[in-house]
C-alpha cells in the first residue's frame, strides 16, 4: 500500500477537507497460516455510504468484524472522530457508536417490533419497576417514522413481517441508540425486488441523517444505486477505490477479479 | 369508529392470528367445553357445585408445578425432575416438622428452599456444561427420587400432624370472602382497561376499538362471577385454589410486565439475539430453573397437605406428566418463546376434568391414561401445526 495518512485515491473533493468519522490504519490480521488482512486502510465519512466489495475470501467480513470489535487486529490502529481509540471487544465498538446489523438479523420472532427495538434496553416506570410500554411504543413509532419504515402495527410479532420489514427493523434497532457508523453485512441478500428497494431506501435515509454507512454486498447493481464510494478488496488487500459517479460496473468487476481493463487503477 | 366496524376489525384480527398460527388459548377453551359437555351428558353430577369445587381443589398442587413448567417451556427447555423435587420437598418438610419437631413455617421454608437449590443446580449444569436440559433433569428425576426415599427412611410414610399444614389444602373460606375478592378483581380489571387507554391516549398512541376490549372484559367478569357462584353453592372458596391463582397472577405479571419476564421470552425466542442484545442468557436460564424447582417443591407441600401425609409415592406416577401435559394443553409451546402461565390453569382444568370425570364414571386408570395421552397428543399437534403456520406466514 502506498497510501499514507488515510488519504486514499479518488476521494470526492468535498470530502478531502473533512475528517473521517471512522478510520482504520494499516490493519493486518492473520489466522494461523492465512493472512486475512494485509495493511488495510479504510475510512468512512459522516453522511456517506461506502460499499465494501470483493470476491469470497477477499477479507470484507474480517474487516467489518475488526470494526465491530469482534476481531482484534494484529497490527494497525482504529481512529474514531479524529482520535486513536482502543477497541478490545464488541462493547468498546458499540460504545463508540458503531452499530452492526448482522446478516441473520438477530431479532426475536416471538416478540413484537417495540420489544425487539428495546431488547436489552427496556424502559421501566417508577416507582414499581414495570415495563413502560407506552413510552417505548411512542419512541419506537417515532424512530420508524423518521426512517420511513412502514410497519402496519408495531405491536405485531416480528414473525408476521416480510423480509424487508424485518431487515428494516434490525437496522432501526441498531441506529436508534446514538449510532454514528452503521455496518450492514449483505442487507439485501435473500430479499425480493420490492423489499430490496425498501432496504436501499432506508440506507439512503441513514446517510441523509448524517450517519456513516458501510455496506457489504455482492450485488453490484445495488451497490451502484446507493454507494458514494466503492472500496474493492482482493486477497486481504484494498486494491481499489471508486467514486460511484465516475466509474462503471465493469471497472469495479475488473478490480474485484484482478483483470486489467477499463479505467481501473491498481494501487499496489 | 362505529361498533359494527370495530367488531369487524376485531374478527379480522382474530382470523389473521389463527391463520398465522397465533392461536393462543382458543383450542384449550373449546376443548374444555367439549370435555365438560361429554362428562355432563354421561353423568349429570359432573357439573354439580360439589364436584366442581372438588375439581378446583384437586388441580391446585399440580397446577403450581405447571407454573414452573411453563417458565421452563418458555425458554424452549424442559424439566423432567419436577415430580421427584415435588416428593423430596414435601419429604424434607415432613421429616423436619414431624420427626425433628421444627415449627411448621421453617419446615415449609426448608422444603421449598430444597427445590430452589436443586433447580439452581440443574440450571448450573445445563448452562456450564451445555448438557441438554432433558438429560440434566432426567438425572435429577432419579437422583432426587433416591434422596426422597433416603429422607423418608425405612418407615416410608410420615403422617402430617401440624394443624397449620393440614389447613392449607383443606381450608375453605365462606362465600362472602369469595364474593368480595371477585368484586375487587373485576373492578381492578375494569380500572386497568381505562388506565391503559388513558395512558395510551396521553402518549398519543392509537387506541384499539372498544368492542374487543369490552367483550374480553365481559368474558373475564362472567368467568370469575360464574366460578364464584359455583363455589358459593358448595363449601366456599378453597384456600388451595386461591394459592394457585395468586401464583398464576403473580407470575403472569412478572412475565408480561417486567424486564425479567421480557428477557425470558427473548431467550426462548432467539437466544443468540438475546445474547447480542446484552441479556445474560445463562443468568436467565439458571433463574428459571431455580424458580421451576421452587414451585415444584411448593406444589409438593400443597399436595402433602391434601394427602395429609408424605410417602414413597409422593410425586411419582403421573405428577410430572400431568404438570407438563397441563402446560402444553393450555397452549404453551414446546418450542419456546410462546405461552402464558394461565395455561397451568386451563390445561390443568382439562386434565383434572378428565381424571375427575372418569372417576365419576368409575373408569379405571387404563382409560384415564389413554384419554389423557390422546388429549396431550392433540394439544402438541395443534402446537406443531400452529408453528408451521407461523413459519409459512413469516416467509
Amino acid at each position: 500500500m502506498t497510501e499514507t495518512g488515510g488519504r486514499p485515491d479518488g476521494l470526492p473533493p468535498t470530502a478531502t477537507d473533512r475528517q473521517p468519522v471512522l478510520q482504520l490504519r494499516g490493519i493486518s490480521k492473520r489466522f494461523g497460516a492465512v493472512q486475512a488482512l494485509s495493511a488495510v486502510d479504510f475510512e468512512v465519512y459522516a453522511g456517506e455510504v461506502v460499499a465494501l466489495v470483493g470476491d469470497n475470501g477477499a477479507g470484507k467480513s474480517t474487516l467489518i468484524k475488526v470494526m465491530a470489535g469482534i476481531y482484534i487486529p494484529d497490527e494497525g490502529e482504529i481512529w474514531f472522530e479524529g482520535k486513536h481509540v482502543p477497541v478490545h471487544g464488541p462493547r468498546d465498538s458499540a460504545a463508540l457508536g458503531i452499530a452492526t446489523v448482522y446478516q441473520d438479523l438477530a431479532l426475536s420472532d416471538n416478540l413484537d417490533v417495540v420489544a425487539n427495538l428495546y431488547l436489552g434496553r427496556e424502559e421501566l416506570s417508577s416507582p414499581l419497576p414495570l415495563l413502560s410500554e407506552e413510552r417505548m411504543e411512542q419512541r419506537a413509532r417515532e424512530v420508524l417514522k423518521t426512517l420511513d419504515v412502514k410497519i402496519p402495527n408495531p405491536r405485531n410479532p416480528v414473525a408476521a413481517l416480510s423480509g424487508g420489514q424485518r431487515q428494516s427493523v434490525a437496522v432501526a434497532r441498531s441506529v436508534m441508540w446514538k449510532a454514528k457508523v452503521v455496518l450492514l453485512d449483505e442487507p439485501t441478500a435473500a430479499l425480493g425486488v420490492q423489499q430490496t428497494k425498501q432496504v436501499l431506501e432506508l440506507v439512503l435515509r441513514l446517510r441523509h441523517q448524517g450517519l456513516g454507512v458501510i455496506v457489504i454486498s455482492h450485488n453490484l447493481a445495488n451497490v451502484f444505486e446507493v454507494a458514494d464510494r466503492i472500496i474493492v478488496m482482493r486477497l486481504g488487500r484494498r486494491v481499489g477505490t471508486f467514486n460511484r459517479a465516475e466509474s462503471s460496473e465493469q471497472a469495479v468487476v475488473g478490480a474485484i477479479t484482478g483483470a486489467e481493463f477499463g479505467k481501473f487503477k491498481p494501487q499496489e | 369508529m362505529t361498533a359494527a366496524q370495530s367488531v369487524r376489525t376485531g374478527l379480522e384480527s382474530l382470523q389473521r392470528r389463527v391463520a398465522s398460527g397465533d392461536v393462543g388459548s382458543l383450542p384449550v377453551i373449546l376443548g374444555l367445553f367439549l370435555i365438560w359437555a361429554v362428562f355432563t351428558y354421561l353423568n349429570p353430577l359432573f357439573l354439580s357445585p360439589l364436584n366442581l369445587t372438588n375439581l378446583m381443589a384437586q388441580i391446585a398442587a399440580t397446577g403450581i408445578v405447571s407454573v414452573g413448567i411453563v417458565l421452563v417451556l418458555l425458554l424452549g427447555e424442559i424439566d423432567l425432575s419436577v415430580g421427584s423435587v415435588y416428593g423430596l420437598g414435601s419429604a424434607v418438610m415432613a421429616v423436619l416438622s414431624v420427626q425433628k419437631g421444627w415449627a411448621i413455617a421453617p419446615a415449609i421454608a426448608a422444603g421449598v428452599l430444597t427445590g430452589t437449590v436443586i433447580g439452581t443446580f440443574h440450571g448450573f449444569f445445563f448452562t456450564r456444561f451445555r448438557i441438554p436440559s432433558f438429560v440434566v433433569t432426567l438425572a435429577g428425576l432419579l437422583t432426587w427420587y433416591g434422596a426422597q426415599l433416603h429422607v423418608l427412611g425405612e418407615k416410608g410414610t410420615i403422617n402430617l400432624t401440624d394443624p397449620t399444614i393440614l389447613q392449607i389444602a383443606n381450608q375453605f373460606y365462606p362465600a362472602s370472602v369469595g364474593w368480595t375478592l371477585a368484586v375487587i378483581v373485576v373492578a381492578w380489571l375494569a380500572a386497568d382497561l381505562f388506565i391503559v387507554r388513558r395512558r395510551r391516549a396521553a402518549a398519543g398512541l392509537p387506541l384499539g376499538g372498544w368492542a374487543g376490549a369490552i367483550a374480553k372484559f365481559v368474558v373475564y367478569a362472567g368467568v370469575i362471577f360464574g366460578a364464584m357462584a359455583v363455589l358459593a353453592a358448595d363449601r366456599g372458596v378453597p384456600l388451595s385454589l386461591l394459592i394457585l391463582l395468586a401464583f398464576i397472577v403473580g407470575f403472569d405479571l412478572i412475565l408480561t410486565r417486567t424486564r425479567f419476564g421480557r428477557h425470558i421470552f427473548a431467550v426462548g425466542g432467539n437466544a443468540e439475539a438475546a445474547r447480542r442484545a446484552g441479556i445474560s442468557v445463562n443468568g436467565i436460564r439458571i433463574a428459571v430453573f431455580a424458580l421451576c424447582g421452587t414451585l415444584a417443591a411448593f406444589g409438593g407441600i400443597l399436595g402433602a397437605s391434601r394427602l395429609e401425609a408424605v410417602n414413597y409415592n409422593s410425586g411419582t406416577g403421573d405428577t410430572l406428566l400431568n404438570a407438563i401435559a397441563a402446560a402444553v394443553i393450555g397452549g404453551t409451546s414446546l418450542f419456546g418463546g410462546r405461552g402464558t402461565v394461565w395455561s397451568a390453569l386451563t390445561g390443568g382444568l382439562v386434565i383434572g376434568s378428565i381424571n375427575n370425570g372418569l372417576a365419576l364414571l368409575s373408569a379405571a386408570s387404563d382409560v384415564k391414561f389413554m384419554v389423557t395421552g390422546g388429549v396431550l397428543l392433540a394439544a402438541v399437534t395443534i402446537d406443531a401445526v400452529a408453528r408451521q403456520g407461523r413459519q409459512r406466514a413469516g416467509v
